[in-house]
């Protein structure tokens, strides 16, 4: 139950691909959200972050490396890590940044100048 | 000295939005009680150890560190992986990392030469290399 690809309809057995669920904090503030999604042995390179359908789909791809010899106790699931978000629909699309450093994501969600909250003079 | 991973049950297995949980969180409150202080038991990374003929290699997943955070012991044919992940304390709306203090203890699998071991932390993951002693190589016997 670790590895399920949420809101999506299941594909079949062939092109079924696993993927870990990564772990995330979500913090709000004033001006949008800043997202952190843990994808350690993911670099740069792997990240894909898409935005459609007021969907904002995360996924990193580990880089393939050669396995230092013979596994002798494993915990690590050792695919990619991919998780769908629903966004608030006052974020600006074109203004989604994101960083890794470390294997952790972040991701500043910016909302869009006119549902940020204002102040009304009365006139 | 956790030896084998401790894993939040909701994190493991669980949905988060099944309709068992309330029943679950019920269920593990009073495992946490019976366990003495809840929360105070820190956290453990996921790890996996390598093996070939000539070296021992554990992998330690830890998203987000400095490498100044980590401390490395081998004592007694074990390696400890401990360190603290210091978090932000601001209120998030949701909260699945974990922080705070971490310790793994692994038995390795061969002896090794203490003197000879290296340390590597990229994106994310923590490599050990450690090198076996020579009594523990495979060793080639020729017929004479």
């Amino acid at each position: 139950m670790s590895q399920i690809a949420t809101c999506e309809s299941r594909p079949t057995t062939a092109e079924r691909v696993e993927y870990t669920i990564p772990a995330v904090n979500l913090r709000h503030d004033e001006d949008g959200y800043t997202l952190e999604v843990e994808m350690p042995g993911v670099s740069k390179s792997g990240v894909e972050i898409t935005f459609d359908d007021g969907k904002l789909t995360v996924a990193g791809q580990r880089a393939k490396s050669e396995a230092p010899g013979k596994a002798v106790y494993a915990e690590s699931a050792g695919h990619g890590f991919r998780r769908i978000f629903d966004l608030d629909p006052s974020i600006d699309p074109e203004k989604i940044s994101a960083s890794i450093d470390q294997g952790l994501l972040t991701v500043r969600l910016s909302k869009a100048e006119a549902s940020k909250p204002r102040k009304i003079a009365v006139g | 000295m956790n030896i084998i991973r401790y894993r939040t049950p909701e994190l493991a297995a669980w949905t988060p939005f099944d309709r068992l949980s309330p029943l679950r969180e019920l269920l593990d409150s009073a495992y946490q009680l019976a366990a003495g202080s809840a929360g105070s038991r820190g956290w453990a990374p996921v790890l996996d150890i390598y093996e070939d003929a000539d070296k021992v290699t554990v992998k330690v997943e830890l998203a987000g560190m400095k490498k100044e955070d980590f401390e490395i012991a081998l004592e007694d044919g074990a390696l400890t992986v401990s360190g603290r992940r210091e978090g932000e304390s601001r209120e998030s709306f949701r909260s699945e990392r974990f922080y705070g203090s971490f310790s793994r203890t692994v038995a390795l699998p061969a002896p090794v030469k203490p003197d000879d071991v290296k340390a590597a932390y990229e994106d994310g993951i923590l490599t050990v290399v450690l090198h076996k002693a020579e009594e523990a190589k495979p060793k080639k016997i020729t017929i004479s």
